[in-house]
């Protein structure tokens, strides 16, 4: 067997790639559902109905699918830059920190600042602080030549730790009875529901907002193209005189305030304060969603919905039939490999037999 | 500062403290030697993580199953051995990124390893354990590391002779210097009539099935039962762990145990009951990892080929 | 020896990619002892024909013969054991590793459960001996010069016991006194009963080495001729099958100093690249730089390009310091050509358009609070593309998918244009700019330097060709080992020095000079 580069150029094969991995991946994780002893079609069925069969399903797909988008986007954008971020997990737990830190601490004595400037200020410092988080690790790569993908993925470890501490310590919520969760957001800093009934908050609105601005960002300015320059091949784009260091370094600001804005919208929109658990695995399902997406930013609204209806389908699922709803979880992974070949074959042709 | 060096020496000449050090260095060396055979043969196998799940979950699998230790150690090894095969097929004959499939293996692993727990286990509250390793007592009466070897079991010494062992094949046999070959210039390697596909699929099974063990050393021996988060980040520290070591199987050890030593002193001082939240000791080990690739950046002689895909007939 | 039995034959080898027909009813025969000269140019078709010999890869149609014995196709081991051995034009050793390691690779089988390293280590330096070419078996790879390195390519294959050796391009990183030295081990080797195939564009050297000659163009093999019955006007003729002439330089007078470098240091990572480096290059002269290949030409490149920083000396054009950051220098109308199209001329993967902007994208022609003007972009590169003759099928396919002579040109256009207006640019700096080209694109890149020149500019052309530089360059200089010798006018230069020069023999002696040239 042996690859051989497409001469030809198709945008359309792009396309049609995400459909045919996760056709490919439903048939896979079929062979694991008939395994636990589930018939399959009735599985699948049931997962869909969770997901979309009801006004309820749906809109828990969209609260699911809001902190996907934003970690999404932080790892769409970074891989875009060739800059690996796999922290978005770390970032998002600390931005909800750090939303929690502005927006819950004041005890309506230390910030007393109107409430749309708290609100703004709240969203900026989680913003920042998933940003700061990613600024190390880029830095190390850009200047000591440190694989970012081992960094980021140490940090995450760092980041849930800090936070437990912080959990234990000085935002520790003195009305949670030894519960680790951090102080509550003031109840007038959360995000108003979209839907009625339902736990749709306007964090919604802002994912899908910024997965335009991303898109705009890329397309239309010389960032953007600085951006898919870097990442493409940085030694012509630092031939060109583009500024890789500054490109790279903004890169990391943006994706990390991505994964911060995450966390942000889950503890203002869902949660209201800060556990240890509040991610199930957002930061890594991100990575899978821009790589399903191709790394488009708009892709990454219908790549984040597919993986929030897995999901929340798989936990209404497992219910009614004994299919752990660990299937999610293996429908996610499995997804990822086979867009990842799916993407190589738009640009390779494979042939058997001899050269 | 004297009441600090005292208890330091205590601490480093009581046979306690080496025998948890190895304890805890056995994982890091059996799978930071698996991520340097990958990487001297020019693959960066992030899927360590997730095969280390694997490894620990199958391997106690068999042996609640009521197949024997050892069994249970093939078995991990073997599955190791599976997810090695498919990050190989993904990486090497596909040419895919090998940051991203690496990362795609850890996710599936761990959710199928996850996955196949529920369905086996579907309605348990605490984990089912079995009777794992014991320890090698017979040791006792060696001079001076008698003590210590007496505290570890027949993983750890497998570990560690796996060490000079690694070394030699890496050194002395035609097939290491095929391996290191393809992981310097892989062309170069093919024109010499070395198989490039053959010898990388074959580096990072090998590589994948210690992975494997090393997650069975913590179901079959340091512990007794699974549980989803027992990784916890081991795998990525021997990705780092490889970088401090220079893709040296000596150094590997090396720097497995000063790590392990480093944990283990933690350990301590967090049961003594430091001023500190526990949580800081506990980052400890990420952040040295981290000051690991820091102080190694600049020296770092990589496999010059290391996470450049081969296609033949492409220069 | 047995003259009746060719060592080598080829019969009827076709090879198809695509619509190209690379190799086209080849037939070929090597005789045992014999030095055959593979003679055609970039894309003629060599590189295919010997891939198939070596099995990279396998013919569509015909087959191949060693010592009667049929080869089996697609497969390195099948040759290498049938006596073929291969110096490849870029070096296939390992850095990292010893010598030793590098010759013993695939001579074992693999799963020999130990290496017989004292065995090998004594054969190898009898082989080395037997055909004097001396070398360390214990010494890295990386710690060698070239001429050594191609020695440990060479004894690779002897060592193997290689009957037939192919030799790709093998003294286009040699200075002419190794490219000497090389000619001697070849008779050797000839002389031991080996047969050599020697694969080259250089019309010199064929007619110096080789018995016979056998001229590949365009796929086909046009001529099998004998060395002795032929001349150099009559190969070219068959290698390009047309009167190309290339365009040669006229006298022209020289304007104001606009390049001037003095004393300039610079080193990275405890290496010393360039020393104490002198040049003043004026207003419509082209000055060409020769040397062997990693002599610090790229260095010297990458200070005029703008990504390399001098740690001290005075750098400036038109009177002005400049400072390492390319935008400086594209704003000084600096016309950068980088050796490598590829890895640092285009981002392969973005559309033609985008490269072509590139370089001038934050200017206020293209783009405004830092949103990028995409028409401007565009029809700035529809001009470009009709100006310079890039064929391509429309400005958005990803620039990877252009021919190395149309990379080159949108290079050479991006370069050369200055946002629609003709300015010509004050300084171009090309660096290898016909490596790999078709003698078509060829001349089209010398016209355009030398048109540039005509109109004002100040050009400096680095090159490993010496028939390139003496055919444009006003003056030369030669680089050797981060030092750059007195740029001396053409018509005073003869290759012996030139060559002499390059080996490091005279650049230190006329050190002094190079001020007074300046």
């Amino acid at each position: 067997m042996r690859l051989e580069s497409r001469s030809e150029y198709s945008p359309r094969a792009m396309l049609f790639a995400p459909i045919v991995a996760v056709l490919v991946t439903l048939g896979v994780c079929a062979l694991l559902v008939a395994w636990a002893g589930a018939p399959v079609g009735q599985t699948y069925a049931l997962l869909f109905d969770g997901a979309f069969g009801s006004r309820f399903a749906l809109a828990e797909t969209l609260t699911r699918a809001t902190p996907l988008i934003l970690t999404g986007l932080a790892a769409a954008v970074a891989f875009r830059a060739r800059l690996f971020n796999i922290g978005a997990e770390g970032q998002l737990y600390l931005g909800a920190l750090a939303a929690v830190a502005v927006g819950g601490m004041h005890g309506g004595s230390t910030f007393d600042l109107p409430l749309p400037l708290l609100s703004a200020l709240m969203i900026a410092a989680g913003a920042a602080a998933g940003a700061l988080w990613l600024l190390g690790p880029a830095w190390m790569k850009l200047k000591l030549g440190v694989d970012e993908v081992v960094t980021t993925l140490l940090l995450n470890f760092v980041a849930l730790l800090l936070v437990s501490m912080m959990l234990d310590g000085p935002m520790k919520d003195p009305l949670a009875m030894g519960w680790p969760q951090s102080v509550a957001l003031d109840p007038e800093l959360e995000f108003s529901r979209l839907i009625e009934r339902s736990r749709v908050h306007t964090g919604l609105l802002m994912a899908c907002g910024l997965a335009i601005l991303v898109w705009l960002i890329e397309r239309f300015t010389t960032f953007g193209f600085a951006l898919r320059a870097v990442g493409a091949n940085h030694r012509a784009a630092a031939f060109a005189g583009l500024p890789v260091g500054r490109t790279v370094l903004l890169c990391a600001l943006l994706s990390g305030a991505l994964a911060g804005l995450a966390g942000v919208g889950e503890v203002a929109g869902r949660t209201s304060y800060v556990t240890t658990d509040m991610s199930p695995g957002y930061g890594y399902a991100g990575i899978v969603i821009a790589m399903l997406a191709g790394l488009h930013p708009l892709g990454v609204l219908l790549a984040a919905l597919f993986v929030a209806a897995v999901q929340v389908g798989a936990d209404s699922m497992s219910r009614v039939v004994g299919v752990p709803n660990f299937i999610a979880d293996v429908i996610v992974a499995t997804a990822l490999l086979t867009m990842l070949v799916a993407t190589l074959l738009t640009r390779y042709r494979l042939r058997w037999g001899r050269t | 500062m004297m009441d600090f060096l005292a208890n330091l020496f205590d601490m480093l000449g009581s046979a306690s403290f080496w025998v948890a050090t190895l304890r805890v260095a056995t994982p890091l060396i059996l799978g930071t030697l698996g991520v340097l055979i990958c990487e001297r043969a020019g693959v960066l196998n992030l899927g360590i993580e997730g095969i280390m799940v694997a490894g620990a979950f199958t391997g106690w699998l068999a042996v609640f199953n009521g197949a024997d230790l050892w069994t249970g150690v093939l078995v991990a090894g073997l599955v190791g051995g599976v997810f090695g095969l498919l990050h190989a097929a993904l990486t090497v004959w596909l040419t895919v990124s090998q940051h991203v499939a690496g990362l795609g293996v850890t996710l599936l692993a761990t959710s199928l390893s996850a996955f196949a727990y529920r369905v086996s286990f579907p309605q348990v509250s605490t984990p089912p354990t079995v009777t794992a390793f014991a320890p090698l007592e017979g040791l006792a009466g060696l001079p001076l590391i008698g003590p210590v070897l007496a505290g570890q079991t027949s993983l750890t010494l497998l570990a560690i002779a796996l060490v000079p062992t690694v070394a030699y094949l890496l050194y002395r046999t035609p097939m290491g210097l095929a391996l290191r070959m393809v992981g310097e210039n892989p062309a170069a390697a093919e024109g010499q009539g070395v198989d490039v596909i053959a010898v990388r699929t074959g580096a990072v099974i090998a590589g994948s099935i210690l992975m494997g063990l090393a997650g069975a050393f913590l179901t079959l021996s340091a512990f007794n039962a699974f549980f989803f988060n027992m990784i916890n980040g081991r795998g990525w520290i021997c990705v780092a762990l490889v970088v401090f070591a220079s893709w040296r199987p000596g150094k590997a050890l090396l720097g497995a145990v000063l790590f392990a030593a480093f944990d283990a002193a933690q350990l301590r001082l967090q049961q003594a009951g430091g001023a500190l939240p526990y949580q800081i000791y506990l980052m400890l080990p990420y952040l040295l990892s981290i000051l690991a690739l820091i102080v190694m950046a600049r020296r770092a002689a990589y496999p010059q080929a290391l996470m450049k895909p081969y296609r033949k007939g492409e220069r | 020896m047995n003259e009746s039995l060719p060592a080598l034959r080829l019969a009827n080898i076709t090879k198809r990619f695509g619509k190209l027909v690379a190799n086209d009813d080849i037939s070929l025969e090597l005789g045992t002892g014999e030095v055959l000269a593979l003679l055609g140019e970039n894309g003629a078709g060599k590189s295919t024909l010997v891939s198939i010999l070596f099995g990279h890869y396998v013919a569509d149609e015909g087959h191949i013969e060693v010592f009667g014995q049929p080869l089996v196709p697609g497969n390195p081991k099948a040759a290498l054991a049938a006596g073929v051995g291969m110096v490849h034009q870029h070096f296939a050793l390992a850095d990292n590793l010893s010598v030793l390691d590098n010759v013993l690779l695939g001579t074992e089988p693999l799963w020999l459960p130990f290496s017989r390293r004292r065995a090998a280590r004594a054969r190898l330096l009898h082989t080395a001996a037997r055909f004097g070419l001396g070398v360390d078996p214990d010494a890295r790879v990386a710690a060698l010069s070239v001429g050594e390195r191609q020695r440990v390519e060479i004894l690779k294959a002897l060592y193997r016991g290689a009957h037939i050796l192919i030799l790709d391009e093998p003294t286009a990183v040699l200075t002419p006194q190794e490219s000497e030295s090389l000619f001697a081990t070849l008779a050797t080797l000839v002389a031991e009963g080996l047969s050599v195939i020697f694969i080259s564009h250089k019309l010199d050297e064929v007619l110096r080495v080789s018995a016979r000659v056998a001229v590949l163009r365009g796929g086909r093999l046009v001529s099998v001729r004998n060395t002795e019955d032929t001349t150099k006007t009559e190969l070219a003729e068959l290698m390009v099958g047309r009167s190309v002439t290339l365009p040669t330089r006229e006298p022209r007078p020289h304007g104001d100093m606009v390049l001037n470098l003095s004393g300039v240091h610079a080193a990275q990572g405890g290496k010393t690249l360039l020393d104490d480096l002198s040049l003043v290059v004026r207003a419509g002269e082209i000055v060409g730089i020769a040397g062997v290949s990693g002599n610090g030409q790229q260095a010297l490149a990458d200070l005029l390009c703008g990504t390399l920083a001098a740690d001290s000396g005075e750098v400036s054009v038109s009177g002005q310091a400049m400072r390492a950051n390319p935008r400086d220098w594209i704003a000084r109308r600096v016309a950068r050509i980088p050796e490598d199209r590829h890895a640092v001329g285009v981002v392969g993967d973005l559309p033609v358009w985008e490269n072509a902007a590139s370089e001038r994208l934050h200017l206020p022609a293209f783009s405004c609070a830092g949103i990028v003007r995409g028409k401007a972009a565009r029809a700035f590169t529809r001009t470009l593309v009709e100006q310079f003759d890039v064929r391509l099928s429309g400005i958005d396919v990803p620039a990877r998918v252009l021919s190395g002579g149309n990379m080159q040109k949108l290079i050479l256009g991006r370069a050369l244009s200055v946002a629609g207006d003709d300015v010509t640019p004050t300084l171009i700096v090309a660096n290898q700019p016909t490596w790999g080209l078709d003698i078509g694109a060829v001349a089209y890149v010398h016209r355009c330097l030398l048109d540039a020149a005509a109109a004002g500019a100040a050009v400096l052309v680095i090159s490993e060709d010496l028939d390139e530089l003496f055919a444009i360059a006003d003056r030369i200089a030669v680089m050797f080992k981060g030092r750059l010798g007195p740029a001396l006018p053409t018509e005073g230069c003869s290759r012996a020095a030139v060559g002499l020069a390059m080996a490091g023999s005279a650049a230190s002696d006329t050190k002094g000079a190079s001020q007074h040239a300046a």
